[in-house]
Parts: structure tokens; C-alpha cells; sequence
């Protein structure tokens, strides 16, 4: 699909706050870069655009696994596959065009994140036999690896240290949990192993083990309060199941923070870079400023923001004030001669029709556009060093690798 | 009042989801303003957390409390509605529910600062869900002024992706809390939302993803039995008022040039060969756009609920726009 815009003048971008371009092709051909992970609110697009990095890279020589937990069919069915599961499939269908003088000759894997079957794995590869089918049976492990907040977060992270252990592709994208906000999937895990190692779970399930211990004395009075507000908020059978289960875990392995910690360390290590992705809309674009100020703080790569589903008009030149007034003329010399014009909720019946739907979807177009550009640059102004790229609307949804590769399209250099 | 039929007769608690994007919480206070028009007072309710209502309204961050945040619009022959707005969160559910029904006068703090809270509700994932969800019932249920305190109470929900697991609390409770208190506390909340109450209205778009994940949303309620799914509310529509020829040839690309370049030249604008090509470019992205929305909107029909539309505002989002989209429901007898 030809696309009429000249790539450095997105809908007649005014001369305002201008970004540095983000250049995702270099990212993706910089084979020091082991881990890209794409994260931004729901509802932005992201699964979509980390399968379309995953496809570029691909075809650009990398050996490249895209790890999803968006459940959408068509998505698998976009990459060829009938399905997603929690092992990676080779995705075929490459092709090398894309490539540019890059060396083809890479792969792509997906695959779909299955947090409780993640969790069943990491209890059946650190516990005996008789220990895991314990631990699987349990009901407050149950309900904790099936619908706990961050579990999915916790384990789209183990998933992804797994994946790097493996050292069978030599690139990783990542699409982060479809959360409401950003950032659980950074805080989600922590919590999660905070939770699981945490003292107040011990104190709890185990209290005579901590009862001689002269500095834990001290809580004991509000301790009582605690378990009392506990038992009648919770109920006891639920605090025995708890107890049941963290006495069979903690025999297991050496405990969840770790794990937790090993994969955040991974997040901050060379290799890896942090792709934010967002909407051009305020709450977008809001959770995007949000992130990338979390990133900065922990110290995380980002390398950019993507803005995408961005509204360009090829005849950007044509503003809307004019576009609308030249559709006002032209109804006005239809409405003077109506013909068989009778129905004034529907367009005059006349040789304009056709001019003035497309000068009024125009105007539309052009008042979305600035509307988009305006958000951007609040969040430019903001964050003036992050660079910048854009992934225009498409007109219909991503059915397919070509559709895919149209997007993977817009990474490629301006010029 | 009751002069006006509307689709919702007899619903006093209207849960609103959508998927991410869809616009949900701009719909939930369009909606909340529009059952609030004709003298009606009516809560708004959000429970992520995300101020997403202040923003909405542009009002500072509001507290655990219920505040008034508009006037209904209002014509010459009705009386004005308030919205109220209340940011539920969990926490301060729980510290509620433990004064009410044990006159426990805890200190909140304490009980944050020992972890309590995060430990019982990590503990019980239902927890969390049950207290949201609670806090609305009691809502709907609250006595005031000699009558009942709110005529509705509008929630905006968790994403459609949770919607059946947060509302169905008593169930997911259970599986942990045979007994007790909260068990007790779960099943009342039950009984609120599985009357004829309450209703579930899905926010979407007219793309393939969002439409799929409402389809889904509704047909995990009816599964679940009890739980009535409401109307699905069609956001940003745009209409693209072409003859469906025409608009068959625009998505093919076959359109003529030459017939919009006609009434280019006739308004007067320059270069309108060149131009009128642009345009027909954008009209068929357009158009093909379009007739996407068309199969969408005839996979929405099949599930067999009432659809309204609100319009796109192409201005960008705000209080006015929020008035307009509350007209919009009404018109169509969303309230």
C-alpha cells in the first residue's frame, strides 16, 4: 500500500517540539540487543507491534522467539499458526525483502504465555514427586497460580528468564500483560515473591518457630490483633491451606524472590531495551510518561515510544477550516437545487455528493491529527530526549505476515 | 419523574467494562450523567485506582468518599440530576466493613503497616474483588432522605478480561472461605448482583479485537448464569455518509477521481486533479475502515442486545463532549 505522506511530515507536522526519531530497525540489527520488551497500557496495540518487531527482526537474520500473553486467535492466526501455546512454534513464511543489505537467514518462534501452566512447571521441575502433586492439589496454590493480580506478571518474567537461559534465539520480544496500568508488571512480581518469602506469611502459618526469638517478641501483642482480624475476615480453613501449602514450598527451592530479583536483573542488564507503546490519546500517553519515568528511575533501558494507530492525511496541505468550508459551499449549491433530494439527514443527491463526503471526512481526519499531535508533544515536552516513532492507523485489521510486515514497514529508516 | 421509558426500567446498579482503549470510564460518566438528567441523584463509582473519573471531569483526585462532581444536564421541564463520584478502594473498604460489622476501631495504618491488608488479600484474590463490589451493593441498597440514597449507581469495571471472575465473587470466594464471615458478606453482595438489579454493559469499538472480547464478555456471564449482561455501547462511531456503492468502489479503490474533483474545482480549490486523488486515497482507507465496522457491528447484532452509539468527538475529549454523549444515550433510551 502506498503510503502518499513524506515520512518526515506525518499530516503536516507543525514546527513545535520534534523528538528525536526513534530508529527501530538499528535496535532490532544491533545483535547486542538480546531482550526487547514492549510495555504501555491496554487497548494500544502492543501485542501487535512486538509480532511485527518479531517479524522485521526475523527477516532482517535474527533468531527471534515473540513471547505473548494477549490470548487473541488472531494473532496465531496472523503468524500462520492455529493456535499459541506455552512452548514456542515456528512461525513460516518468512521472507528476506524486508532485509535491506542486512544478511537474511533468520527464524521466528511465538508463543503464549500459560501462567498456571508455568507455575505447575516450576513445582514439577524443583519438587519430588510426591511434594509437587502436594503443592498442585493445594486450593490456596490453586486459586494463588490461576487468579492471583500478579501472577501472570510474575510468570510472563520467569517465562522470559527461561527463554534467555535456553540461549536458543538471540532475540527475545516480549509483550507485557495486558494490565490497566504499565508499570504492574514491573511491581507485580516483586509483590507476588514479597508475598510468598514474606515474614508475616511465616510468622503466620509457623508461629511457634519464630515464638522463642527475643526480637519478635515485641510484636506479639499486635499480633494478636492481627491473626484476629485474619481468622475473621479470612476464616480458619483458609489459613490452614495456606499453611499447608507454604510448608510444602518451603522445602522446594530457594525461594521467590530470587527468581524475581534474577529476572529484574535482567531487565536492567546490556542487552536489553524497553519499548514503550501508546495510543496518540491523553490516558495513553499519560501511562507512557508514567513509564518512562519508572524506567529512569530503576535504572531500566528505554529506547523509545512508539505512537501508534497515528491519523496522517495524504493532503495534509488542506487544512480543516478550509476542507469544511469548501463542503458548506458545495452542500449549499446542492441544497439550492435539491433534485431529488428529500431525506435532509442524508446528502444532497448531486454530482458534490462525493466532494463533500470526502471533504468533510477531510476535515475529520485533520482534526484527529492535530488532536494526536497535540497529545504527543505534551508528552514530548516532557520527556524531550525519548525518541520518537509513529505507526500510522491501519484501515483494516492484521489478518496475516503481510500485514504484519506492513507495519514492521514503518520501523524502516525515514530516508 | 418515570415519564420516559427507557431500556433499563427497574436497574438500579449498571456495571460498566470494555476492554483497554475502549473508552470505558468516558462511557460510565456519560452514562451516570444521563440517568442523573430529570432530578435524579446517581453514584459514579470507579475501583482501579486510576482517577480516571477526576480526569474525566476535571476535578482534583477525589478521596474514599462520595463527592459531587456534576449537574445533569437538565431542559426547561425537568429538574437537575447530581452525579456523585466515590473512588473505591479496596483497603478502605475493608476498614470500613470491620467497624460496621465488628465495631472494630482499628487504626487503619497499623493494619497497613504490619502488611495485614496486602497479606489477606494476596491470600484471598476474591478479597479485593468482594470489598469493590460490596461497596456498591451497600450503595444501591442505602436508605436516605426517606427514600432510597441513590436512584443508580453506575460502576466503572475492571476490563472485560476479569469482568465474570470480579463479579463473581460468592463463587470465587468460596473456593477459599467455606465458612465465615466474608463468605456471608459475599453471598448479600451476590444477591444484588445477580438481580434483575444489575446489568453489565460492554464499551466497544467497532474492531475486530474489542467486539471478540465483548462476544466473549457476554456469553462468560450468561455461563455463569444469573449475571445479566446489559446493552453493548458502540464507541466513536463516525458515519461515512456515502451511498453503499460507492462505498464498495472506495474500499476497492475504483472510485473515480474525476467525480470529486468536480465539486474541488466547483468550491474553488486549487490544483483539484491533484488533490481530488489525495482525497479519494483517504476516502478509501475510509471507506474500507467502514466496512470493517459494518461486519462488526452485524457480529455485535447476533448477540442479541441493544446497541447504542456514541459518536467519535473529534475535538478532543471533554466536559462538553461528555454532555453530548449523555444526550446521545438518551436519545436512544439508554436512560
Amino acid at each position: 500500500m502506498a503510503q502518499a505522506a513524506p515520512r518526515g511530515d506525518p499530516g503536516g507536522r507543525s514546527a513545535g517540539t520534534t523528538p528525536p526519531p526513534l530508529d527501530v530497525d538499528r535496535l532490532i540489527d544491533d545483535r547486542r540487543n538480546r531482550i526487547i520488551v514492549c510495555c504501555g497500557s491496554g487497548g494500544v496495540g502492543k501485542t501487535t507491534i512486538a509480532a511485527a518487531i518479531g517479524l522485521r527482526a526475523a527477516e532482517r537474520g535474527r533468531h527471534v522467539v515473540v513471547l505473548t500473553v494477549d490470548p487473541a486467535k488472531r494473532l496465531a492466526q496472523s503468524m500462520g499458526l492455529t493456535s499459541l501455546d506455552n512452548t514456542p512454534r515456528p512461525v513460516h513464511g518468512l521472507s528476506s525483502a524486508g532485509a535491506g543489505d542486512a544478511n537474511p537467514g533468520g527464524s521466528l518462534h511465538a508463543m503464549m504465555l500459560d501462567m498456571k501452566r508455568t507455575f505447575d512447571e516450576i513445582v514439577e521441575a524443583h519438587a519430588e514427586p510426591g511434594r509437587a502433586a502436594q503443592i498442585l492439589d493445594n486450593p490456596f496454590y490453586q486459586s494463588l497460580s490461576s487468579s492471583f493480580a500478579g501472577t501472570q506478571e510474575y510468570m510472563a518474567m520467569e517465562k522470559l528468564g527461561q527463554l534467555r537461559r535456553a540461549e536458543e534465539w538471540d532475540l527475545i520480544v516480549v509483550d507485557t500483560p495486558p494490565s490497566r496500568s504499565a508499570l504492574d508488571f514491573l511491581d507485580a512480581p516483586q509483590r507476588l515473591a514479597r508475598f510468598l518469602d514474606g515474614r508475616l506469611l511465616r510468622l503466620l502459618t509457623a508461629p511457634a518457630k519464630f515464638g522463642g526469638r527475643a526480637g519478635l517478641r515485641m510484636l506479639n501483642a499486635g499480633f494478636g490483633m492481627v491473626t484476629g482480624v485474619l481468622t475473621k475476615v479470612l476464616g480458619g480453613q483458609m489459613l490452614r491451606d495456606v499453611q499447608t501449602f507454604v510448608s510444602a514450598l518451603d522445602t522446594m527451592f530457594g525461594g521467590f524472590r530470587e527468581r524475581a530479583d534474577y529476572t529484574y536483573k535482567l531487565l536492567r542488564a546490556p542487552g536489553t531495551a524497553f519499548l514503550v507503546v501508546a495510543s496518540p490519546e491523553t490516558d495513553a500517553l499519560r501511562e507512557a510518561s508514567y513509564f518512562v519515568e519508572r524506567l529512569d528511575t530503576e535504572r531500566m533501558p528505554l529506547a523509545g515510544l512508539i505512537v501508534n494507530r497515528v491519523h496522517r492525511s495524504p493532503a495534509a496541505h488542506l487544512s480543516a477550516a478550509r476542507s469544511l468550508a469548501a463542503a458548506e459551499t458545495l452542500h449549499a449549491a446542492a441544497a439550492a437545487n435539491p433534485g431529488t433530494w428529500s431525506d435532509p439527514s442524508t446528502e444532497p443527491d448531486s454530482d458534490y455528493a462525493l466532494a463533500i463526503a470526502a471533504l468533510r471526512l477531510h476535515a475529520d481526519r485533520m482534526q484527529q491529527a492535530a488532536e494526536e499531535r497535540r497529545q504527543a508533544e505534551h508528552f514530548t515536552a516532557a520527556h524531550p530526549l525519548v525518541p520518537v516513532t509513529e505507526v500510522p492507523a491501519q484501515p483494516d485489521d492484521v489478518h496475516d505476515l503481510t500485514g504484519l510486515r506492513a507495519i514492521g514497514d514503518f520501523f524502516g529508516k525515514p530516508e | 419523574m418515570g415519564t420516559r421509558d427507557t431500556d433499563w426500567e427497574g436497574v438500579r446498579l449498571h456495571v460498566v467494562t470494555g476492554k483497554g482503549g475502549t473508552g470505558k470510564t468516558t462511557v460510565a460518566g456519560a452514562l451516570a450523567l444521563a440517568l442523573a438528567s430529570g432530578g435524579k441523584k446517581v453514584l459514579l463509582m470507579e475501583v482501579e485506582g486510576r482517577q480516571g473519573i477526576a480526569q474525566l471531569f476535571d476535578v482534583p483526585p477525589l478521596p474514599y468518599a462520595e463527592r459531587k462532581i456534576a449537574v445533569a444536564p437538565t431542559s426547561l421541564a425537568e429538574h437537575p440530576g447530581d452525579v456523585f463520584a466515590l473512588v473505591a478502594d479496596p483497603e478502605s473498604a475493608l476498614i470500613e466493613y470491620l467497624e460496621m460489622f465488628y465495631s472494630m476501631k482499628l487504626a487503619g495504618a497499623a493494619l497497613t503497616r504490619l502488611g495485614v491488608f496486602d497479606f489477606a488479600t494476596t491470600i484471598a484474590p476474591g478479597l479485593r474483588d468482594v470489598l469493590l463490589t460490596g461497596k456498591a451493593a451497600e450503595a444501591v441498597r442505602r436508605k436516605g432522605g426517606g427514600g432510597r440514597a441513590y436512584d443508580a449507581v453506575v460502576m466503572d469495571a475492571p476490563p472485560t478480561g476479569r469482568i465474570g471472575r470480579f463479579l463473581n465473587v460468592s463463587t470465587e470466594i468460596s473456593g477459599l472461605a467455606k465458612v465465615g464471615p466474608i463468605r456471608g458478606h459475599a453471598d448479600t453482595v451476590q444477591n444484588v448482583i445477580r438481580s434483575p438489579q444489575t446489568v453489565v454493559h460492554f464499551v466497544t469499538l467497532l474492531e475486530e479485537m474489542p467486539v471478540q472480547e465483548t462476544l466473549d464478555g457476554i456469553a462468560e456471564l450468561r455461563a455463569l448464569g444469573g449475571i445479566r449482561a446489559g446493552a453493548i455501547m458502540i464507541n466513536m462511531t463516525r458515519s461515512l455518509p456515502l451511498p453503499a456503492s460507492q462505498l464498495q468502489a472506495a474500499a476497492d479503490g475504483q472510485l473515480d477521481p474525476d467525480l470529486i474533483a468536480v465539486g474541488l474545482k466547483a468550491a474553488g480549490l486549487d490544483d483539484s486533479g491533484q488533490l481530488a486523488a489525495e482525497l479519494a486515497a483517504e476516502l478509501a482507507g475510509q471507506a474500507k475502515t467502514t466496512l470493517g465496522q459494518q461486519e462488526q457491528r452485524d457480529r455485535l447484532a447476533e448477540a442479541g442486545q441493544p446497541c447504542y452509539d456514541l459518536p467519535w468527538i473529534s475535538d478532543g475529549m471533554d466536559l462538553a463532549g461528555l454532555y453530548r454523549l449523555a444526550a446521545a444515550l438518551r436519545t436512544q433510551g439508554a436512560a
